[in-house]
């Protein structure tokens, strides 16, 4: 268990007056309150270590305590960690400080359980409730770029219940989908909140991506580049050939029309995957080899 | 009646919120929420819950005044935006990074 030094969090001395510790609070809820800072978890975490600090030193008698046991707080953690079993239960909860808080177990082993939330509600809000709907969850899904070429079905587990959504083909790295009235209960008769997942989407494969188009670089020999031939391609579900014509020139493109990647919402239909030409130029000659590209330049002037 | 369903009567919301009926007069006049009239009573529809919801928070957690929400929900807005071509932006990038 971490000691937590609540002055600091706030930004106050420890000689603070009452009207020092509520404005440095309200300056600091205005910076990091979740609805000014969307999807972003270290604002979130900020924001409640803000508010148990100011639960803390916003009250006289709790501040009394604090300061008391603060200085003797490894001790009492000795004592405390008897009955304490691990597992932290990670919430991804956003943008919501009203009803179930979390309390770091500093906070607990002073002020006990019964001190979180119960009665008096949000440290500093009053406790009124201020959800209708119910609170919006955010969770993060990560998967291979090869995940997605179907459109299938994954089963997420958030804060202990089962969740079976569908995953479309195609879907962007960083996209957002709703799944609408997942999140948490409405309170008094209010629709329930929605969930959000964000898709991080990493690629497994050698294709670079954008959208449903791929890209690839493919290496193409001097000789064939000039005189034309044959290339095999990898594609995402195989390898095709391809002709290349004579002073096929480096840089140059050819576009597969529908190799590319599922279109989002449009699984049947396909983007293009676009080859690109590097002409490896020989960087060692034998003697013969240098004897005929002098022949070949002076052929040429 | 299905209009109905999907709104919800501003007596209720002043009831849930404790806030008086004057002050979604007041977010309607600036525009910031649109209501609706049925017969004798006014109504929000349910999809703006969310936003009156984070209304209230700025309201009464932060004391921000409804044009101040207004300001902030504009910039909220802006951020989204950008977030978004950021992201378009970054997958675009990945192009001209490792083949």
């Amino acid at each position: 268990m971490q000691y937590k030094d609540y002055y600091n969090v706030l930004g106050v001395s420890k000689s603070a007056d009452k009207a020092d510790i509520k404005k440095a609070y309200r300056r600091l809820a205005r910076k990091y309150h979740p609805d000014v800072n969307p999807n972003d978890q270290d604002a979130e975490a900020r924001f409640k270590e803000i508010n148990e600090a100011y639960q803390v030193l916003g009250n006289d008698d709790n501040r009394k305590k604090y300061d008391q046991f603060g200085q003797d707080w490894k001790q009492a953690d000795q004592q405390a960690q008897g009955g304490r079993q691990g597992g932290y239960q990670q919430h991804q909860y956003t943008g919501s400080p009203g009803g179930e808080h979390d309390f770091s177990d500093f906070f607990e082993s002073i002020f006990g359980q019964q001190a979180r939330g119960g009665g008096t509600g949000f440290g500093g809000f009053g406790g009124r409730e201020t959800h209708f709907k119910g609170e919006d969850m955010q969770a993060e899904l990560t998967l291979q770029l090869t995940d997605i070429l179907t459109t299938q079905k994954r089963t997420l587990t958030l804060n202990g219940k089962n969740l079976r959504i569908t995953v479309p083909a195609g879907v962007e790295n960083g996209q957002r989908i709703r799944l609408k009235g997942h999140g948490g209960k409405g309170v008094n008769g209010g629709p329930d909140g929605d969930l959000y997942i964000r898709f991080n989407i990493q690629n497994n494969t050698k294709f670079r991506r954008e959208k449903a188009n791929l890209y690839k670089t493919i290496d193409l020999d001097l000789y064939t580049a000039v005189l034309g031939g044959d290339v095999l391609v990898d594609t995402l579900d195989g390898q095709v050939k391809l002709k290349i014509k004579a002073g096929t020139q480096g840089n140059s493109q050819v576009k597969l029309t529908g190799k590319g990647f599922p279109k989002y919402k449009k699984d049947t239909d396909k983007g293009d995957l676009i080859v690109t030409y590097q002409i490896k130029i020989p960087t060692t000659l034998s003697d013969k080899e240098r004897q005929l590209f002098t022949e070949l330049k002076d052929l040429q002037s | 009646m299905s209009k109905q369903q999907h709104s919800i009567e501003i007596t209720t919301l002043c009831r849930h919120y404790q806030v008086e009926r004057t002050f979604f007069s007041h977010l309607s006049d600036i525009g910031l929420i649109e209501t609706i009239s049925i017969q004798d009573s006014l109504y929000v529809n349910e999809t703006d819950i969310r936003l009156i919801d984070k209304i209230i928070r700025l309201h009464r957690e932060l004391n921000i005044n409804p044009e101040g929400i207004d300001v902030i929900m504009n910039l909220l807005d802006r951020i989204d935006d950008l977030e978004q071509q950021l992201t378009a932006t970054q997958n675009r990038l990945g192009l001209y990074e490792n083949n």
